[in-house]
């Protein structure tokens, strides 16, 4: 391929500048920086993103609404803004290019789409580029966190001016020791060939195309029309050592001495220790190296996690109450009712449509449970875990153990599964604690009961909703979420916005703020109002997967319906025409038209449509559900089984899209999840504790719940710059499904999910010991 | 301290330690394989699914006294034939299944083990077989595991 960044002949070098940009074309600025390879940086440089929405006819207009505007991607990349420059590109001497991505991957495949961006800009292979996750980093101060779906957003741009300036250098040095005009050569998998097909590898031009001195120059990035990776499909590059069990996590590791430890914790939620009456049997145990009381109860070090697990199992220990003591699902209920803000719209005509929506505690566990490793000596301290706020976790970390800052090192490890949880760094906080207080490294695990009792959840929230609707208008729209506290004390990654957050009434606010910069009512509807109120009740909570936005799509398409039926229309029209503008409605004529909205169904069969948009794009989701009694009861040991969602069709745009494999995968995980929210899957609050410790407890999607067909499109767009992906599945596949539930029932459920009142299909592991015993009978149940 | 020795991924292993210690914590803390994850420790998320004698088994529901001298446990470590892998290994990287990964190891084991059974029986690979399979995925990748294990148990 012809290079793309010369400039026509008559445009003259820019002195103190590689530039050579076609007239017209944006420059951004890059830098080199000076080492004895080629090593680049980069910073960011404003971008315009959408064009704003459009104004739709017929349905009274609704003021602008701010994510419209500037949304929870725009934040996260601003705050990332100033301290990107240090952004960093190295090309090896055996021509592979690295990376260190300030960034945690847990699974939404970031390392591989970035791979990808710099291949492209660099005309590399995906496979030349090696791409690591960096160890925490504080002087990136905001650009370290993993959240908001905003990876790609945020890092596109300043990757790829710091892989073009590596590319323009490289040229420049071929030019030279090949003696030819830079305009001749061609870059392509790493080799750049010159006039009479002499062939130099980028290897063998670091060194030449290195920088003795930190320098500024100006680049211009790729065009659009010349991409030949990004916008392809490409499977994770991770993916055979993931299928041969070499993937790395954090318990995988082998650090010397860094024995298997766990915690016996409280039967409460959050309950401390108070004493131990049998230390020092437990110490005598088989394989047991250490028992330590600490701040979250009884850590136990061993040879082996089961010889751990044995040792947590039989300690007696003296409890504190925990945070919630003695409440249940009824008294937090109660205090959210209490805590609900007035609808603010006085009786406008029209008729109104009032709606109150329940959702209960959900489980961000993931697959692979709270682990970190660590090794704290007097003077200093090394830590291991999957962590999306390495630098803020780096400043709790150092404050807990008395040391500066930077006498503790924080590797990022790649994480099994995160879903909002590894936010926090709850496992490396107390891995620090029990080694220090072991004075030995510790390889510190929460057992599946600590991770689904203790760990953090998805907060229990009520939505209400309030709207005027004539014959064929509506009104107004008022949506009041009331939330038990979502724990944003992470901040954005860094420790003076996290420290921020844990001000009084800093949470409140932020949350308030994450809540307005992400939630649209993208309807026409009317003088149309959302408002959060959040109370703090002692709870741990984090933002899993999609944050508010499953619940406030559930309530609001739930109530679209209905106002659809006021006015004597169609769902899917009714939307249609009381979409905003012409891009919502092209992914809701993607999935009326893909998944044959209106065909004729089964009775106790139905379908159900949900929109949303968030994350810079727009999504909708056309499902099809199944609610017969013969589908709805059958039965399977051990797993619920309920209305069975057979059918999903689902269509995105999310701007440029860097991997479509990567966003169909995520797309697929988020439809999974949410018919996990809506119909099988919630914690129960009972006497201060949650009931659910394990997979057969909390009623997670499994082979027998996940759609047979699932169709999911992703729409193709003009744009220059990405959105966001990973959590985009869940809300309108929520609206969705419970919207079909509804109209094959005929009965709009009050609360989700829908399960949550049914007797439980368990009996309840003990709280005391906090760890089930594992079987013995394994071998009973080979095939 | 009682001392065992089985058959792991083609090699003879002996290990000192109590009986009663499940076989996943031998393989994964004493030996160092680390394919076979911990997810529950009850034998409800199958994570840790392996084979023995060419049966899919859980690893975490069985102590170390119960598995005897001319036991063959395979990880999925040994799964693959050296550098050829499986032809299931091989349907995951073309489906591009995995996410996190950290339940694929367990899925791939459990994925043969079936379509083997499924051989032994008669029966077909097709939905209401692969939905006897209990293993979670919380990223949700179900769906392309199950386009996966009919890919793959069509080489098998």
């Amino acid at each position: 391929m012809a290079n793309h960044r010369f400039a026509p002949p008559t445009k003259a070098k820019e002195p103190g500048t590689g530039l050579r940009a076609p007239v017209g074309r944006r420059k951004f600025l890059g830098y080199l920086v000076a080492a004895p390879t080629l090593v680049v940086a980069a910073e960011f440089t404003r971008q315009t993103v959408f064009d704003g929405p459009s104004a739709s006819a017929a349905p009274i207009p609704s003021v602008p609404q701010t994510p419209e505007a500037y949304d929870l991607l725009d934040l996260l990349r601003d705050a990332a803004r100033p301290t990107a420059n240090l952004i960093r590109i190295e090309v090896n001497r055996d021509g592979t290019v690295s990376f260190a991505l300030p960034r945690s991957d847990n699974g939404q495949g970031i390392i591989t789409s970035t791979q990808m961006i710099i291949a492209e800009e660099m005309n590399l292979e995906v496979e030349q580029v090696k791409v690591t996750l960096a160890d925490a980093r504080p002087e990136l101060l905001f650009n370290q966190i993993t959240g908001g779906s905003s990876t790609t957003f945020t890092t596109y741009t300043p990757i790829r001016v710091a892989a073009a300036l590596a590319q323009m250098r490289l040229l420049d040095a071929a030019a030279q020791l090949l003696q030819q005009d830079v305009r001749t050569l061609t870059a392509r998998s790493g080799l750049i060939t010159g006039a009479a097909g002499r062939v130099l590898s980028y290897g063998d031009l670091t060194e030449a195309a290195a920088s003795r001195v930190d320098e500024q120059v100006e680049v211009v990035l790729k065009p659009r029309e010349d991409f030949r990776i990004i916008g392809k499909p490409h499977n994770k590059t991770d993916a055979r050592d993931i299928v041969t069990g070499r993937k790395c996590f954090a318990t995988d590791l082998q650090i010397p001495d860094a024995l298997p430890t766990v915690i016996c914790r409280a039967p409460d939620l959050n309950g401390t220790p108070d004493s131990v009456e049998n230390i020092d049997e437990v110490r005598d145990m088989p394989g047991i190296t250490d028992v330590e009381i600490v701040s979250t109860g009884v850590a136990v070090r061993a040879r082996t996690f089961g010889q751990a697990i044995d040792g947590v199992r039989a300690l007696r220990v003296n409890w504190n109450d925990g945070t919630v003591h003695g409440e249940s699902d009824e008294t937090i209920l109660a205090k959210l009712r209490a805590a609900e803000l007035p609808m603010a719209v006085p009786p406008v005509g029209g008729e109104t449509v009032d709606a109150s929506f329940t959702f209960y505690f959900k489980s961000s566990s993931a697959l692979e449970t709270n682990s970190a490793i660590a090794d704290v000596r007097s003077d200093r301290a090394e830590i291991w875990g999957a962590m999306k706020n390495p630098v803020t976790a780096q400043a709790a970390i150092a404050k807990k153990l008395g040391l500066p800052q930077n006498a503790v090192t924080v590797h990022v490890t790649e994480g099994g599964g995160s879903f909002g949880r590894k936010l926090f760094w709850d496992a490396a906080l107390e891995a620090a604690e029990v080694s220090q207080t072991m004075g030995k490294p510790v390889k510190l695990m929460w057992t599946r009961a600590d991770d689904s009792r203790q760990g953090r959840v998805h907060p229990m929230a009520t939505s209400r909703i309030r709207a005027s609707v004539t014959k064929d208008s509506v009104l107004s729209f008022e949506q009041r979420h009331t939330s038990v506290s979502t724990d944003f004390t992470h901040g954005l990654g860094d420790a003076i916005t996290a420290t921020g957050a844990r001000a009084p009434l800093g949470n409140l606010t932020f949350a308030e703020s994450i809540f307005e910069l992400t939630q649209v009512t993208p309807y026409d509807f009317g003088v149309s109002t959302r408002l959060l109120n959040e109370v703090e009740m002692g709870f741990n909570t984090s933002s899993m997967r999609n944050v508010y936005s499953p619940d406030v799509a559930t309530a609001r398409e739930l109530v679209t319906d209905q106002l659809a039926a006021k006015v004597g229309q169609d769902p899917y029209e009714f939307r249609r025409q009381f979409l905003r503008n012409d891009r919502m409605r092209a992914v809701l004529d993607a999935v009326a038209k893909e998944g044959r909205w209106g065909r004729s169904m089964k009775k106790g069969t139905a379908q159900g449509i949900g929109f949303h948009t968030e994350y810079k794009g727009v999504s909708a989701a056309l499902v099809e559900i199944d609610c017969r009694p013969e589908t709805v009861n059958r039965r399977i040991r051990e797993g619920v089984t309920g209305p069975r969602v057979t059918k999903v069709t689902f269509a995105v745009e999310i701007g440029l899209v860097i991997n479509p494999r990567g966003v169909e995968a995520q797309m697929m995980g988020g439809i999974n999840d949410a018919l996990a929210l809506i119909l099988s899957s919630s914690l129960h609050l009972t006497d201060g504790h949650f009931v659910e410790a394990s997979w057969d407890n909390y009623f997670y999607t499994r082979q027998w719940n996940t759609p047979p067909e699932i169709n999911i499109i992703v729409l193709d767009a003009p744009g220059d710059e990405p959105g966001g992906a990973g959590e985009f599945g869940l809300a309108a596949t929520c609206g969705a499904v419970a919207c079909a539930y509804a109209r094959a029932t005929g009965k709009v459920p009050e609360y989700f999910p829908i399960n949550h009142k049914d007797p439980f299909p368990f009996e309840p592991k003990p709280l005391v010991p906090p760890i089930p015993e594992s079987p013995t009978d394994g071998l009973r149940y080979t095939y | 301290m009682p001392t065992h020795t089985f058959t792991l991924n083609g090699e003879r292993v002996t290990v000192d330690v109590e009986d009663d210690v499940r076989l996943l914590w031998v393989i994964r803390d004493m030996l160092g394989v680390t394919g076979p994850k911990y997810g529950c420790g009850i034998n409800v998320c199958k994570a840790c699914t392996c084979h023995i004698n060419g049966k899919a088994f859980n690893p975490c529901s069985v102590p170390v006294g119960a598995v005897s001298e001319s036991d063959e446990i395979t990880t999925i470590e040994g799964l693959a034939d050296g550098d050829e892998l499986h032809p299931m290994q091989k349907a995951w990287i073309e489906q591009d299944v995995p996410q996190c990964g950290f339940c694929q190891p367990g899925q791939i084991m459990a994925a043969v083990a079936k379509v083997r059974q499924c051989q032994r029986e008669g029966r077909d690979v097709d939905d209401e077989a692969i939905e006897e399979i209990r293993n979670i995925c919380r990223c949700g990748t179900y769906n392309r595991i199950r386009e996966a294990i009919k890919a793959g148990a069509d080489e098998m």
